[in-house]
């Protein structure tokens, strides 16, 4: 009888091209890259390092790339106006062409974020390692896959001999159990989960998502929860794959078919952690009671529940936190004591890999149906990808939005990076459904509070953050 | 690679916890495709205001710290977006070593991958180092010995994985490495795998 594994300790194990342990105990393998997505913005010195080096893409089969940071939202019929954002989608057209690497055009059916068309596509699958030059790569983990984040030269190195070497990561569970109440999102919980842990909380560990709440997520609920592992610290968020991500999965363009489903099946369900698996660390969550969450802050563990008010820093145990506390209260333009739901906002953003699925729509839409925008906001839905827009389209949803005054715009990273069009100005606020509400993320001195798709709406109809349970 | 062995340098402090990627390297530069020459844009809108002066209250500007090759930061350093930018614009500003309580994981990954020496000291250790920074003193590093030395003579002993240590030290080329080493060990993983699970080689499109 082989030793209990987790879920994480069975894919790391299955990927292990070699392995040496330190004499510290740490376990450091090169292990084996099974598919990796390409953007824009993190491939380039990657390619240019191959081409230095004199190399070819070993695995051509395994690369699947796409433009969504840099690339603008409106005006898609047009050549992007940034010369610098042209020039950059353009070069990784012909690295990718260079290579024959599969693309996926701008304005292909199947455009989109890389952490949601992957999954659309069925690149993503069950029991394979996959990694992005991006750290939200942690979304993919939603499937039973080890999903993390890498540095440009970690993906010059995986186009080159498809693995990587990486130290071996502690296992720590994240056990969810009880509903969730009306109007309480997965964006809610994980929020709450990162404000727990804290953004360094999870630093070494792969965390692993279990327990009858996340067991009753939709697989879009699960990519979200995923999405934000490492928002406190984690290279990869992983969910044991079940018969939802199975149905879910099947007949996806780049899903395995036939025989070979049937097989990949019998894999697939021997994936969970077995029932006396060793986790280093478990944090219990009782879902019942959770509210919805909002972030106040400048790092994503700063983060209270909708009713709270904002924190003062004289109240910290102790000085760290409390300079912690003021700096952000100094960047947020925020006074200590004031309840959130009287922060006022200039924007609304319902968009990002974390929260641009049609679920995320659909949660949102449900909150506007028949109500408008406060005057004083600005307002934008950013669906995820060519095949969210064109099923939103379907469900009348685009006309929804619009009707309460926001703006329908095409897929993208749009305003979670200001790095495309979609951008603040110093001083404005936003609600907004990302994922990171750092320093200048949203633009330079803009100010961004981190919500679910329905907060994000019923702030949107009232001006200032809102409760969605209330503001229905 | 350029290997790293010592470094007899100033450390400049940066305290605050939770400096970001998007802190050391603003996403609106992100657009540039090169890694060469990004000194420039690293920490910009805390070292530079509106009309792109320096502004004399960033650490790096101020003479003591100017030109300095350590910097000694708070907790979590690092944390956030794993562009590769932020170590390159670090080592392109002179930076060799960073000293924390604790890092983001991939962006230590990615300063190993560059030369880059990322110790993780405790908070004791850690606090040592700081008001040396503070003070504007230089401070030794020996990477193959494992110390830092303070100007008083205080040493301090730090971790590093024994394969991170190997490979800073001979400034190694990973892809090379594994190129030499592995080839044969993965074209043999990868026919296993094969055998195991054909789905993951069907030809799709």
């Amino acid at each position: 009888m082989s030793q209990p594994q987790t879920l994480y300790d069975k894919l790391w194990t299955s990927h292990v091209v070699s392995e040496d342990r330190d004499e510290n105990g740490d376990t450091t393998a090169l292990i084996y890259i099974d598919r990796q997505m390409l953007h824009e913005v993190s491939s380039p010195q990657g390619f240019e390092g191959l081409r230095t080096r004199g190399l070819a893409v070993r695995r051509r089969q395994a690369q699947m790339a796409v433009a969504d940071h840099a690339v603008p939202t409106r005006h898609r019929d047009r050549p992007i106006a940034d010369p610098l954002a042209r020039a950059q989608v353009a070069l990784l057209e012909r690295n990718t062409a260079a290579s024959g690497l599969r693309y996926i055009p701008l304005n292909d059916a199947r455009h989109g974020i890389v952490h949601v068309i992957g999954p659309e596509q069925g690149f993503t699958l069950p029991g394979i390692t996959l990694v992005c030059g991006d750290s939200h790569t942690s979304t993919h983990g939603a499937f039973g896959a080890l999903a993390f984040g890498i540095g440009a030269s970690e993906i010059e190195c995986v186009l080159a001999t498809q693995t990587l070497r990486q130290r071996r990561a502690r296992n720590l569970r994240v056990r969810v159990c009880g509903a969730l109440q009306p109007g309480v999102a997965a964006k809610d919980l994980i929020l709450s989960i990162i404000g727990r842990l804290g953004a360094s909380g999870a630093v070494g560990h792969a965390i692993e998502f279990c327990g009858d709440t996340i067991e009753r997520m939709a697989m879009a609920e699960r990519m979200t929860v995923c999405n934000m592992s490492i928002e406190a610290g984690a290279r990869s968020g992983l969910i044991a794959p079940d018969e939802r991500t199975f149905a879910w999965l099947e007949g996806r363009p780049m899903a395995p078919r036939g025989a070979l489903w049937e097989q990949a099946l019998d894999h697939w369900r021997t994936l969970g952690s077995d029932d006396e698996a060793h986790f280093d660390r478990t944090l219990d969550i009782d879902a019942t009671t959770l509210l919805p969450q909002v972030s106040w802050g400048t790092s994503p563990d700063q983060v209270l529940p909708i009713d709270g008010r904002v924190p003062d820093p004289a109240a910290a145990t102790d000085k760290a936190t409390a300079r912690k506390i003021a700096r952000a209260l100094d960047y947020m333009g925020l006074v200590p004591g004031t309840p959130l739901q009287d922060v006022a906002i200039d924007v609304v953003f319902i968009g990002s890999c974390t929260n641009s699925r049609i679920e995320d729509l659909r949660a949102a839409a449900a909150q506007l149906r028949g109500r408008h925008k406060a005057e004083r906001v600005r307002a934008l839905v950013v669906p995820g990808s060519a095949q969210v827009a064109r099923q939103a389209e379907a469900e009348g949803l685009d006309q929804l939005f619009i009707d309460a005054g926001f703006e329908w715009r095409a897929p993208g990273c749009s305003l979670c990076v200001a790095m495309n069009d979609d951008r603040l100005l110093p001083g404005e606020r936003c609600a907004s459904t990302s994922n990171r509400n750092f320093e200048g993320r949203q633009g330079i001195g803009a100010r961004t509070h981190l919500v679910s798709p329905a907060t994000a709406a019923a702030s949107a109809i009232v001006g200032h953050l809102a409760d969605p349970r209330t503001e229905s | 690679m350029q290997p790293f062995t010592t470094l007899h340098a100033v450390a400049a402090p940066m305290p605050d916890a939770d400096i970001d990627t998007d802190i050391i390297f603003p996403a609106r530069f992100l657009v540039l495709t090169q890694k060469a020459g990004l000194g420039p844009y690293a920490f910009y809108e805390k070292r530079f205001d509106e009309q792109g002066n320096e502004r004399p209250d960033f650490v790096l500007h101020q003479p003591r710290w100017r030109g300095a090759a350590i910097l000694v930061a708070g907790a979590n350093f690092g944390c956030g977006s794993s562009r590769e930018q932020a170590p390159w614009a670090l080592a392109d500003l002179g930076l060799r070593c960073i000293i924390a309580p604790g890092f983001g994981e991939i962006f230590q990954g990615n300063c190993l991958n560059n030369g880059i020496l990322p110790i993780s000291l405790p908070a004791r250790e850690h606090a040592l180092a700081m008001a040396a920074a503070q003070a504007g003193q230089a401070l030794k590093v020996d990477l193959a010995a494992g110390f830092i030395t303070l100007p008083q003579g205080t040493m301090i002993r730090f971790e590093i994985a024994e394969r991170a240590r190997q490979a800073l030290l001979e400034g190694r080329d990973e892809i090379e490495r594994i190129r030499q080493g592995a080839a044969a060990l993965i074209a043999a993983f990868e026919a296993q795998q094969r055998l195991r699970q054909p789905w993951l080689y069907a030809e799709t499109d």
